[in-house]
């Protein structure tokens, strides 16, 4: 059996105490203990970005991370993106650009899409196209999703 | 402002997605975000690594003594207490939900783990012991078709086309194979199961797309009457592209384990078992040959297709060679046609559903010969499209093999597709660099004009048999769809749905139409997409596939909003004294039309129905809830000369691709991308372009980078996302979208599906183009820079091995 | 695809986690940013028996600069690379390469010591050490040795470093007046591991190449150095008449250098090509940019 360990860690800005199994991936932590099924598991070996979330303010991917790590950190999911009723203004991008379709992907994306536009206010239609390139999406295409950060971004090009 | 009503209403209009709050805030309902039973425990899958193989013996003591783990179950375990899925011909082996004695692909399940959760589950499968004896593998179709593993050969015949190709001018032959790739939706399969002993029936949860054909044929296997299996799919699914029916078979697995183990059970595939083991697309040779006159004209073609559907025959295969039947001379007016199909066994992975459905194979062959046509005849391949293009005046047309295209206007299309790509600039741009001497980039210009089928008829496969054979059976025919629609007492509208959305929008597009025919607001209407086979409208034809939800689903909805209007213009008219025909609902109420001020509130006509019924006109039924089925018109079982109309609606979609091919490093760069479509009446255009962005990603990838590949053993090589590669941001090319429109005829709002269009059109168009630039006639997909390099270092240009 | 059982260790200081290391040798591995070694354990290709957590090791974290040289902590993260001001302008050729390693996301794990210790021979953080004639300092309860690039990476995910061994820091030459980088890579999608990738660091003066190094990716079980070809470069001016002459020999004899293998995405041939073509690329942005101002190309 897998040893056990305490972990004290934020989510959301909620503290959480629990008990957790070494080997246990933050996603399923996420999930399976916190219930926070936002974020989404879709390889389990960091290509297709579904999972990605914030660990102290940094987009990771929790497939890649044990719960075990976080133990003393941070940690926010699309569930704490929004401010309350009022749509994080990535999101509300999103909406108007029609940047989903199935939605799978798009915690993810959004999670990488906030910590990309903080270090990078202003980007190009390319830097977005490089940045997503770490994400798949089946359905949309990416073209509206690059329009939707594009339109978020301080540049808002299009 | 988005989503404002058009001069037409809410047809047509574009509000948001009323998905997409729920979604972006992390809130979707996917089948892993749900517990719907308490308890259940986790299953891991034991899968052979051998393409094929006896299984002598599998030891499974030492998994059993796993800590956490429940049971452990193989395939014979299983295949006791079930009967192997029904298939739609006979002659491939017979498949169980695992595998039996024999293996016969790698990654076929061979035994279950069960376990307290999906990490004990993974540790036990670690510790079964299977004894394999490896066998021969199968695994390319034309070896296949040598050593006799053909389950289905069938001849047609339509016309004349041996007169016909004798006197063609110029007879254009080719080989066009499309290897397999795999649709690969970001969220994988799920299923959790319940088997109640007492009632000896079970209940499913499972991300499964429909169709319901699958239900029974699950039911079938699970030695259950249809009545005693309740499946149920999440209200949100994760993508699915076609190949989430293929969640059928897993169902019966979970299903029997539940059974056999008593207690609730959950498989949540993870990739490596998806890009192993859920499915592909066929892997279809094309040899087809294409006879022209001398001014062009398309006169006769001639198939031979060899489609390899994997191990075993699982349904709805061979249905990817079907699908296309009716449309085997794609958008041209010629009257000869002759194809022979084979339909083969290999020990790969069973096949089925995948955007585009057969019609990325069909027209990648039929599009290079027209292409390659107008090269052997001097002509340039616009014209000779135009001049074999299916006239407008035509319509409805008749095909040789039996499709009844409802409307379009082809050459419009073309011709706005022509102009917007700037063709005629173009070809002069090449034509100039050409006379400069070839460069070490070479300009490429494809054409594809593709007619695209929705709403399959259902009895479209049956032409895998004989019309004697056929003759024999049931008939099959037609493409039914139900909705329901239900009005609560306070005038709010709730419908439920059965198209089983796998992310494209139908409770918006569903609240659009209902609004519009009840004179409310979307926001008015609450759509559920949940499928829950106790309690939904459906028939074997529901689900989301062949593009079937604008054309006939949303009919459904309509037809029931219809019904439903028409009582509550009843009720008015009694309210308001005077005939219903004089009552018109907008805006939330009940008005005599043109007198605005004599009206009355829906919410009162609501309240009403449910709070007084003995206040309805006599005979009315009270009530105010209306389930409508609605069927496809045209969709006749397939005629004693094997024609059939597989599909119900036809749009058209004509693409025009630029590229430019680097003759040093054979990459292939796309410059511009231009696609027209005519999909008739588009019910929320936004939606529609997302479908045709998303339909152009599916068609590029295996025109350009992706593929599934095994090796010479039957090793699966794009086993991971390593090395499966999905096309990114940063290798999908803008696309420019143009549309006509010319309603359907056959529809009731006019609308054809169009979410398989490009991916039909995008392999064609990429390689015209690419053979465009290069000047080869036979340069297979994809075209990844390797790959073309190691083309044309073969025929000894550019690639200047060092 | 979970990991097996493993016991987690995260110690609190070096000395804590060279202990773990002796103790369990070559049942232990590091973890630092997970992004290869996390898939490796959800896969159950990797199983360990104690995963020893470096992340919270403040020791290894630090970046300083001096005498011309920069020393980075193993557990920096390689978006450090990107957007440190200071790491960019004293590593030009590691700023240049990093972009390509995976994703924007990835690299805001991903560890710079981590992605040396792993020495994935497609790796650019290896390549742009070979290239630039850095090393490693590598530690153990026995003491400390530096390892020069050169001899770190022994074969595909195979490094000089002993078990018991953890990589703290990289010792990487900073640019100096005159010099100028070049890096290219050709992979089937952005991000994904290079096809082939080469990188050029040369110095100019006085109208001439006066040092040339040119490193080879992805086309040997490790990152190669193709010293025949770099000293083709010394002493020509690749701007004047035989410059291009130069270049094409060099590049020529680097692809000959190589040592490609057949895959699925690409043939060693082909592989070859690759380096002759991206050779001249790389060979003229390090020229261009040893002009006086930072370069790079890609």
């Amino acid at each position: 059996m897998s040893s056990h360990s305490e972990i004290a860690v934020t989510v959301n800005g909620r503290r959480y105490r629990e008990a957790v199994a070494e080997r246990m991936l933050l996603s399923d932590f996420l999930r399976q203990r916190l219930g926070l099924t936002g974020t989404h598991v879709g390889c389990e070996h960091g290509v297709c970005g579904s999972c990605t979330v914030h660990l102290d303010g940094a987009a990771v991917r929790s497939c890649l991370l044990l719960a075990v790590q976080t133990d003393g950190a941070d940690v926010r999911t699309v569930e704490g993106l929004a401010d309350g009723e009022r749509l994080h203004p990535l999101q509300e991008a999103f909406r108007e650009h029609f940047a989903l379709q199935c939605g799978f992907c798009t915690p993810g994306i959004l999670m990488a899409a906030a910590d990309f536009l903080a270090h990078n206010p202003a980007p190009a239609r390319n830097e977005i196209a490089e940045m997503l390139a770490g994400h798949l999406c089946r359905c949309t295409g990416y073209a509206p999703i690059i329009d939707a950060i594009a339109a978020a971004s301080g540049s808002g090009a299009e | 402002m988005s989503g404002a009503k058009t001069a037409l209403g809410w047809i047509g209009a574009t509000p948001h997605r009323v998905e997409d709050e729920a979604l972006l805030r992390g809130r979707g309902r996917f089948i892993d975000d749900l517990s719907p039973v308490p308890g259940a425990m986790h299953l891991a899958l034991v899968r052979s690594p051998f393409a094929h193989a006896r299984i002598r013996a599998i030891d499974a003591s030492a998994a059993a003594e796993s800590p956490g783990a429940l049971a452990v179950l193989t395939g014979a375990d299983l295949a006791a207490v079930s009967r192997p899925l029904g298939a739609v011909i006979r002659g491939a082996a017979e498949h169980y939900a695992a595998a039996v004695d024999v293996a016969r692909y790698a990654g076929e399940p061979v035994a279950v783990v069960v376990a307290g959760d999906r990490y004990l589950a993974e540790d036990a499968a670690e510790l079964v012991e299977v004894d394999y004896e490896p066998l021969e593998a199968v695994l390319d179709p034309l070896v296949a078709a040598e050593a006799g593993h053909v389950v289905s050969d069938r001849s047609f015949r339509y016309g004349d086309p041996e007169a016909a190709l004798a006197d063609a001018a110029l007879v254009v032959r080719g080989r066009y194979p499309f290897g397999r790739w795999t649709a690969a939706p970001v969220e994988c399969f799920g299923v959790i199961a319940d088997w109640d002993h007492a009632a000896d029936s079970l209940t499913v949860w499972a991300n499964f797309q429909g169709p319901f054909t699958l239900h029974t044929v699950a039911a079938g296997a699970l030695g259950l009457p249809a009545a005693r299996l309740r499946l149920v799919t999440p209200p949100d699914s994760g993508g699915s592209f076609g190949v989430k029916a293929g969640v059928f078979s897993s169902i019966v697995l979970a299903g029997l384990t539940s059974k056999i183990c008593g207690v609730p059970v959950r498989w949540i595939e993870d990739r490596l078992e998806h890009l192993a083991a859920a499915g592909s697309a066929t892997h279809r040779v094309t040899d087809v040959e294409a006879g022209f006159a001398s001014d062009g004209e398309l006169l006769a073609l001639r198939y031979d297709v060899i489609e390899d559907v994997g191990a075993y025959l699982r349904a709805p295969e061979p249905a990817t060679l079907y699908r296309m039947h009716g449309s085997l001379t794609g958008a041209y007016g010629v009257s000869n046609v002759a194809v022979r199909n084979r339909v083969v066994c290999t020990n790969r992975c069973p096949t089925g559903l995948n955007r585009g459905f057969g019609g990325p194979q069909l027209y990648l062959a039929l599009e290079r010969v027209m292409a390659r046509g107008a090269a052997g005849l001097g002509l340039d391949p616009a014209e000779v499209a135009r001049r074999n293009l299916v006239p407008a005046e035509s319509f409805p047309y008749r095909t040789p093999t039996g499709a009844l295209y409802d409307s379009g206007d082809y050459a419009a299309c073309l011709n706005d597709a022509l102009d917007a790509a700037d063709y005629r600039g173009r070809r002069q741009l090449q034509a100039a660099r050409r006379a400069g001497g070839e460069g070490r980039h070479r300009l490429g210009i494809g054409l594809a004009c593709v007619v695209e089928p929705s709403i399959s008829n259902m009895g479209y496969i049956s032409l895998a048999e004989t019309a004697a054979e056929r003759a024999a059976g049931w008939p099959k025919s037609g493409n039914a769809e139900g909705a329901t629609l239900a009005m609560n007492p306070l005038g709010g509208v709730t419908v439920r749905l059965s198209t089983v959305p796998q992310g494209q929008g139908h409770r918006t597009v569903a609240a659009q139409v209902a609004a519009q025919a009840l004179g409310l607001r979307p926001a008015d209407v609450e759509v559920q997409s949940e499928m829950d086979t106790h309690v939904n409208a459906w028939t074997v034809s529901s689900g989301n596939y062949s593009s079937r939800f604008a054309g006939i689903g949303a009919a459904a909805v309509a037809e029931a909003a219809e019904r439903l209007a028409e009582k509550l213009r009843c009720i008015a008219g009694d309210v308001l004294e005077c005939a219903p025909a004089d009552i018109e609902l907008r805006d939330g109420q009940a008005r005599v039309v043109g007198q605005p001020d004599r009206g009355v509130s829906l919410r009162r006509l609501a309240g009403a129905a449910h709070w007084n019924p003995e206040s309805l006109p006599s005979g009315l039924e009270p009530g105010l809830a209306v389930t409508a089925f609605v069927s496809a018109p045209n969709l006749d079982p397939p005629n004693e000369a094997d024609e059939v109309a597989s599909s119900a609606a036809h749009g058209f979609v004509v693409d025009v691709a630029a590229v430019e091919v680097d003759t040093v490093t054979g990459a292939v760069r796309v410059l511009d991308y231009v696609t027209v479509h005519d999909a008739g009446t588009l019910l929320h255009p936004r939606l529609v372009d997302g479908q045709i962005l998303g339909s152009f990603a599916h068609g590029l990838g295996p025109a350009l980078l992706e593929q599934t590949v095994h090796d010479d053993e039957g090793n699966l090589l794009t086993g991971s996302f390593m090395d499966y590669l999905c096309a990114t941001a940063t290798e999908v090319p803008p696309l420019r979208i143009l549309h006509r429109c010319t309603p359907s005829p056959f529809t009731a709002l006019g609308a054809k599906g169009l979410g398989e269009g490009n991916t039909m059109s995008a392999p064609a168009a990429l390689a015209n183009a690419v053979g465009d630039a290069l000047g080869l006639s036979d340069l297979d997909l994809p075209f990844t820079a390797p790959r073309v390099w190691e083309r044309l270092a073969a025929a000894g240009e550019g690639g200047d091995r060092p | 695809m979970k990991p097996p059982p493993f016991r987690y260790v995260r110690p609190d200081s070096v000395e804590e986690a060279l202990e773990v290391l002796g103790e369990h040798g070559e049942e232990a591995k590091v973890l630092a940013g997970g992004c290869s070694l996390v898939p490796m354990l959800n896969m159950r290709l990797a199983r360990p028996e104690v995963l020893v957590d470096v992340n919270r090791l403040e020791a290894l974290s630090g970046v300083a600069c001096d005498n011309g040289s920069v020393t980075i902590g193993a557990t920096v993260r390689q978006a450090a690379l990107e957007r440190s001001p200071q790491l960019r302008r004293e590593l030009p050729l590691a700023a240049a390469c990093t972009p390509y390693i995976g994703h924007f996301v990835t690299r805001n794990r991903g560890t710079i010591g981590g992605s040396l210790a792993h020495a994935d021979a497609r790796g650019e953080l290896p390549l742009a050490l070979v290239t630039l004639g850095g090393s490693v300092l590598a530690q153990s309860q026995r003491g400390q040795r530096s390892i020069a690039a050169e001899d770190l990476f022994v074969y595909h995910f195979t490094s000089a470093l002993a078990h018991e061994e953890l990589l703290t820091a990289v010792h990487w030459p900073a640019a100096g007046p005159g010099w100028g980088y070049g890096f290219a890579e050709t992979a089937q999608r952005h991000g994904d591991y290079a096809l082939a990738m080469v990188a050029c660091a040369l110095a100019r003066r006085d109208g001439a190449v006066v040092e040339a190094r040119l490193g080879l990716g992805a086309v040997a079980d490790r990152p190669l150095l193709a010293s025949e070809a770099a000293e083709v470069l010394v002493g020509q001016d690749l701007g004047g008449p035989a410059g291009d002459g130069a270049v094409a020999e060099a590049a020529r004899l680097a692809a000959a250098a190589a040592e490609p293998f057949d895959d699925l995405h690409a043939s060693a041939a082909y592989r070859r090509r690759l380096v002759a073509v991206l050779g001249e690329q790389v060979i003229r942005a390090a020229w261009e940019s040893a002009s006086g101002t930072s370069g790079s190309a890609g």
